[in-house]
């Protein structure tokens, strides 16, 4: 009972956003999609929950994680096939357009 | 939108082979633009190199095969030659660059039938592929419903770097990765792990903002399960 108060208090307190809608809405708030009065609702509910401030804080390392993934890497024998598609462009770029003698 | 990019990552100077930042070719977005176009091939070199990864991972995204994929990336940089002279600058090189890819990758991956565009039949455009993902992390009646069944813990401030020191946790997020439907990987990948911004997302994909932000927000949720556990450990 004195649980269920507390938790009713709370919902109250933190602009009536539950943890699962905070937890639904984490991504509309990273991405700067808020309306201002959303923003509120959900910083309010930030400030009193620590478990939402700890999901929040995992969603953005997250994001920072998949940022420092490391590059895919390309095979050699790729590169060396495209230097040398690159080549025959140049060659027919040269014989489509060839260079001025003009100054 | 400006045209100036630079500087630019210091890997492409690495590639020129410049030994510092002040001594180099200084080359903006213009400046490189040009080069590629009387096809300069130091400079053609030292994009590729720096890009062909990116594209390799967003091509696998749309096609069935990473040998198709290497095609596709092939197929990308034949379109760059071909279009630099109608480049204007009015999106960065490297949204142009994806652009280009994706074009190609979509066609290539409907004649490979793995790509369906947005909005068709079977294309699950909001990505919704199965119930909130919210569900299982919270309490879901009685007095408790909607409160967190386990709270989450905070994880520590080099949780990027350590989890991807680790081969295990970072195999595991690349599995993750591919393992989301096409649409949400291809949205990750721009957004996540290339930084690509939102509205040029939508651009290259062809998608609405609410569709982009619904896709981003379930792929980031699936990563965050699967990292969890490699990093929870880390906690004192």
């Amino acid at each position: 009972m004195e649980k269920n108060f507390k938790q009713q208090l709370m919902g109250y307190m933190a602009g009536n956003f539950t943890c699962k809608e905070v937890a639904q809405l984490i991504t509309e708030y990273l991405e700067g999609s808020f309306s201002l009065s959303q923003r509120v609702r959900f910083q309010m509910h930030m400030g009193l929950c620590l478990a939402c401030r700890n999901y929040l804080r995992q969603m953005k390392y997250t994001v920072a994680t998949l940022g420092q993934l490391p590059t895919e890497p390309v095979p050699p024998e790729v590169k060396e096939a495209l230097m040398n598609r690159f080549r025959t462009w140049k060659k027919e770029q040269s014989s489509e357009n060839p260079p001025s003698d003009s100054h | 939108m400006s045209l100036f990019l630079w500087p630019w990552p210091s890997s492409l100077f690495v590639a020129l082979g410049v030994p510092t930042l002040h001594d180099t070719i200084q080359l903006d977005e213009a400046g490189l633009v040009q080069a590629l176009q009387r096809g300069d091939e130091t400079v053609f070199s030292a994009v590729m190199e720096e890009y062909s990864g990116s594209l390799l991972r967003l091509a696998m995204s749309f096609v069935p095969s990473r040998a198709v994929a290497e095609e596709v990336v092939q197929e990308t940089w034949m379109g760059v030659l071909e279009g630099v002279g109608r480049f204007e600058g009015r999106s960065s090189f490297k949204t142009w660059l994806f652009r280009i890819l994706t074009n190609r990758a979509k066609t290539r991956g409907t004649r490979e039938k793995r790509y369906v565009p947005f909005g068709l039949p079977g294309s699950d455009s909001d990505g919704d592929d199965g119930p909130s993902l919210e569900d299982s992390l919270f309490v879901t009646e009685g007095s408790g419903e909607g409160h967190w069944a386990d709270p989450p813990q905070g994880w520590e401030a080099d949780t990027p770097e350590r989890a991807l020191l680790s081969k295990e946790c970072r195999l595991a997020i690349e599995e993750a990765i591919s393992g989301l439907p096409d649409n949400q990987r291809q949205v990750i990948t721009l957004r996540d792990v290339e930084g690509v911004s939102a509205e040029e997302i939508c651009n290259i994909l062809s998608i609405s903002e609410t569709n982009q932000r619904v896709l981003l927000h379930r792929a980031r949720t699936k990563v965050r399960r699967v990292l969890d556990p490699y990093v929870r450990g880390g906690n004192k």
